[in-house]
């Protein structure tokens, strides 16, 4: 027998090069889903980074590989699904019913009433009192939406923004009111205004003192609610208003590095505040892009608290994430593709190394969920967690070339952005003049043209398409009484309050707007005194102005 | 002289914040030689009906994406209405159930759009339907 | 009606013609700058100031259209969006479209319209970059040039002529860096350009808009230029509107020669015999004078 001597690795490449010359090649244009230019194939050329200073092992500096040491044969990640609609009453149902299904934690999607800072019977909500997720004006209404959930067991995660501070107060305040200490909290709100501005778009006031009210929040906490995710740091709604991955993680990296900023002006010690803070990304569906943006994000957030901020705690450096499967990827056509779709992004979250996860139902791009699409979706994060077998392994794709040069491309192009926000002034600077919604505006667009042209696909929309369907699956409806409903429970509530007692407490806030006081006590003191969202928020809205979008079209 | 151009407004109705589909809107009908005012967000009925007014605008394009539709494009539509603006052509997207769409067509919508519609696709229909308009007018004058 | 004078529609003019006795009675003030500069923030505060004096206000803000498709997108009553809801202001959105003449009649028509119907104020809003744009502002009673720190800086508007245009000059945005550089720039230039000679000094106000700073000073200062136009202000508005018959005029002959005159087939005959374009040009200026001489004495009897 004769041992067959490989060739070199270049003079391998030299002869793949040959015979890829003069392939014929599908038509297509080969790029990411963010429209990047791919190779044929990657090679130890394309990732020739020092593992050591790039990877690491899990559990260590940068975290490339992932925050915990064991990751998920330690603990998998927390399914959270994320829900909410109509009353407090009938979402606490839809809580007990995920709780009841094996889900391990609980997250809040209020309506947009809620997320604008204005209570049910204000004039400007017609018609979307519960609609898009739970109206919740009051601290009354907080106890209805947690009645029977031990709030000392549970996490509960709060997708709020412009008045955040508002309703993380109505949640502490409701369990005071139960008698119990507020350092047993445990959960998230997302807290992240400055993607407000960028994507979202649900604000209360301007950038200034809505940065104030977080940095109250991130104080308060630090003393009183240790255990409290102070802020998610959300690339979420980014991808989702049409940034590239690239975008997502560099705006979002950047909104979380001036936070800690602001923290550290207010004279803070950063591991003080740092390691409560959180991440919450999108997972679309390139699959490899996805996991490289995670590992990217990872290491960089560990390298600048490190190295910029002086961070000493190693919880200060680790990047933790929630991660929800990307729902612009789903279609109104032919939905039951929609639970394909979730599953590879999920699975692209779970080997990014998530630390929680939402799963999309099929039936999102035409209505709230249905109690049977919910279940499937999170069936769909089970089965990956049981059945597939790839939860052994931490970061089980580090060291494919092609990964790991994906994620080197992530971490450049991320600098690249902060680069460009820095030579802008920074990010609020870069939010007033629209820099950051044109990028999105603009990559939106690109997206769209190439789905129009044909050059990206989407399977039953531009191609395998059935025509005119007839939608077959039942869709999930508000009650009509709703509205009703919230007008009669807040005009109750004002009834019955101690009116001397409210109308002080809001005195308090609009005096602590004015001075140094930390917001977030008075706000729960106001939550206390049954003062409502809308009233609280008016206060805000005198005291620090409205905020108006800049032109980016 | 100056030729006819088409004026559109492209308008958020209600609290919901998702523009990406009315900035993308606006941007493919600019793209096709329309004059497209946008509103910005957050606007009450009466803001639109004012505005559509004021810009003397041929299409109203309501975006919405909050489950309100049922209950703000038809007071859209009455606010137009009580201006006398019922001439004006009436469209919409955004997450509308296959029903809701079916009765806001019989109250005036002209046309509703719902997700993964080919933006092109509401540029040609605007367009034909517009010049339908114009040829008709000209018919009369 | 502003669509009409837009389209070219030949009902504008005789409705004009209808509703002219009541042009004339608004004050009438162009604002350009450029891009980023904080226009519509200002004009949104001004708008807000003047209707607290109880005046109503017409606003026209004109934007570029692609040259691409020749559609726009216009998006500056965003930032005005406090004032829709108020019955007192009146927003009109314009895009530029190809021709430049025909901008700025458009736009001069709509300020009209505008101040026929009884708005007391009109402020025109243009992005300043091009002739078409000034050729818009310039129009107007009093000009405000909005510049800012950064965005766009003195020199470059110096040197696009923008300052020659200016009454008032407001430094917007005045708390980022770079703003008292800029104002004494400007005000530098503004003493280049007047100093020992009788003419207006415009002067050079600081504001913030989007923080509620300053735009009284900037209104003060517009108040000012016109207090000091007041006596010339007829001899200033006339000589707009011989710019602007002169305008007509041209574009009406145009449009006689080259489409009604049949002129065309006469230049295309011409630079087939091998004449030069000037030649030809020559040659049918000649041929119009004439027949334009042969009429004159019974036009004028007539």
């Amino acid at each position: 027998m004769t041992e067959t001597k490989p060739i070199s690795i270049p003079e391998g490449r030299q002869a793949w090069e040959a015979a890829l010359e003069g392939g014929k090649l599908r038509d297509s244009e080969f790029t990411s889903l963010s429209g990047s230019t791919l190779e044929v194939v990657y090679g130890p050329e394309d990732a020739p980074g020092d593992p050591a200073k790039d990877l690491g092992w899990p559990g260590q500096f940068p975290f490339t590989r992932g925050v915990h040491p064991s990751m998920y044969r330690g603990r998998l990640w927390t399914m959270r699904q994320f829900a909410g609609f109509g009353t407090a009453r009938e979402t606490n149902e839809r809580f007990k019913f995920l709780l009841d299904h094996g889900q391990t934690g609980l997250s809040v999607a209020f309506d947009f009433p809620t997320l604008m800072g204005r209570d049910g019977d204000d004039e400007m909500c017609r018609g979307e009192v519960g609609q898009v997720g739970v109206a919740i004006s009051s601290l009354a209404d907080m106890e209805q939406l947690f009645d029977g959930i031990p709030m000392n067991e549970v996490s509960t995660s709060m997708t709020i923004n412009g008045p955040a501070p508002i309703l993380l107060a109505f949640y502490i305040a409701c369990a005071e009111r139960r008698g119990l200490d507020p350092a047993v909290l445990q959960g998230t709100v997302q807290n992240d205004i400055l993607k407000e501005y960028q994507a979202q778009h649900a604000w209360l006031v301007p950038p200034e003192p809505a940065l104030r009210m977080i940095t109250d929040v991130m104080e308060y906490c630090s003393e009183h609610v240790p255990k409290w995710n102070t802020i998610s740091i959300s690339g979420y709604h980014i991808r989702e208003a049409g940034s590239t991955a690239a975008q997502e993680l560099a705006f979002t990296l950047a909104n979380g590095l001036e936070y800690v900023r602001r923290g550290i002006e207010r004279g803070m010690d950063v591991d003080s505040f740092a390691p409560r803070l959180s991440f919450f990304f999108d997972s679309h569906l390139d699959f490899f892009e996805e996991i490289a943006k995670f590992r990217a994000a990872r290491r960089i957030w560990a390298r600048k608290m490190r190295e910029e901020f002086g961070a000493k705690d190693p919880r200060s450096w680790k990047l933790r994430f929630h991660t929800q499967t990307a729902g612009v990827s789903l279609t109104a056509q032919q939905p039951e593709n929609n639970i394909v779709r979730t599953a590879y992004e999920a699975m692209a979250a779970v080997l990014g190394g998530t630390q929680s996860l939402h799963t999309n139902s099929m039936d999102e791009t035409l209505s709230l969920p249905t109690e049977k699409a919910v279940k499937i979706a999170l069936r769909t994060q089970q089965i990956i967690a049981e059945e597939t077998e790839v939860v052994h392994v931490a970061d089980p794709l580090g060291g494919s070339y092609y990964v790991e040069a994906l994620t080197d491309k992530m971490e450049r192009d991320a600098q690249a952005y902060f680069d460009e926000i820095e030579r802008r002034g920074g990010v609020v600077p870069s939010i007033d003049s629209g820099y950051f919604q044109k990028e999105i505006h603009d990559s939106a667009l690109s997206y769209q043209r190439a789905v129009e042209n044909g050059s990206k696909k989407v399977v039953g929309v531009n191609c395998y398409s059935e025509g005119e369907e007839s939608l077959e699956i039942e869709l999930h409806r508000i009650r009509p009484e709703v509205e009703a409903e919230a007008f009669k429970g807040l005009a109750s509530l004002r009834a019955d309050r101690n009116a001397t007692r409210a109308t002080a407490a809001l005195d308090e806030i609009r005096t602590a707007c004015n001075s140094k006081a930390n917001l977030l006590q008075a706000f729960i003191t106001a939550a206390h005194a049954d003062c409502t969202l809308g009233e609280i928020s008016q206060v805000l809205r005198d005291e620090f102005g409205d905020y108006i979008e800049p032109k980016i079209l | 002289m100056s030729e006819r151009r088409i004026r559109v407004l492209v308008a958020k109705p209600g609290l919901d914040g998702h523009d990406r589909g009315a900035k993308t809107v606006a941007s493919v009908l600019r793209d096709h030689g329309m004059e497209v005012v946008y509103t910005g967000l957050h606007k009450t009925p009466a803001m639109i009906a004012e505005i559509a007014m004021q810009e003397d605008v041929d299409v109203v394009g309501l975006s919405i994406l909050s489950g309100a539709h049922m209950e703000l494009f038809p007071r859209v539509r009455k606010e137009l209405v009580e201006r006398g603006l019922d001439h004006v052509l009436m469209v919409g997207g955004g997450i509308i159930p296959g029903d809701d769409m079916q009765v806001l067509e019989e109250d005036g919508f002209a046309k509703l759009f719902g997700p993964g519609t080919n933006t092109d696709s509401i540029a040609e229909y605007i367009q034909t339907e517009i010049s339908k308009r114009w040829a008709a007018e000209e018919a009369q004058a | 009606m502003i669509s009409w004078a837009e389209n070219g529609n030949t009902r504008f003019p005789e409705t004009l013609e209808a509703i002219w006795f009541q042009v004339g009675r608004a004050r009438r003030m162009g604002i350009t700058g450029p891009p980023g500069a904080g226009k519509s923030t200002l004009v949104n505060e001004l708008a807000r100031m003047i209707r607290e004096e109880e005046s109503t206000v017409g606003i026209l803000a004109v934007d570029p259209s692609s040259p691409l498709s020749g559609g726009a997108l216009l998006g500056d009553r965003i930032r005005m969006e406090d004032r829709t809801a108020d019955s007192g202001v009146f927003i009109r959105s314009m895009a530029s479209r190809g021709s430049h003449g025909g901008m700025a009649r458009a736009a001069v028509d709509a300020m009209d319209v505008m101040d026929a119907f009884g708005m007391h104020d009109v402020l025109v809003e243009t992005v300043g970059v091009g002739q078409a744009e000034y050729d818009v502002v310039a129009a107007a009673d009093t000009v405000l040039v909005v510049l800012c720190p950064g965005a766009g800086d003195g020199v470059q508007a110096m040197k696009s002529g923008l300052l020659e245009l200016a009454d008032v000059i407001a430094i917007n945005k005045c708390d980022l860096p770079g703003a008292d550089r800029l104002t004494s720039d400007m005000q530098e230039a503004v003493h280049l350009r007047t100093a020992g000679r009788d003419r207006w000094a415009s002067p050079v106000v600081q504001c913030s808009a989007g923080k509620h700073e300053g735009v009284d000073d900037v209104l003060a200062a517009i108040k000012s230029h016109r207090e000091h136009l007041s006596d010339k202000l007829p001899d200033h508005r006339r000589k707009k509107r011989i710019q602007q018959v002169r305008q007509v005029v041209g574009e009406g002959l145009d449009e006689a020669i080259w489409k009604t005159g049949g002129y065309g087939e006469q230049v295309e005959a011409m630079l087939g015999s091998g004449i030069t374009p000037y030649a030809a040009a020559s040659r049918v200026t000649q041929i119009i004078l004439k027949s334009a001489q042969e009429n004159q004495s019974n036009e004028f009897e007539a």
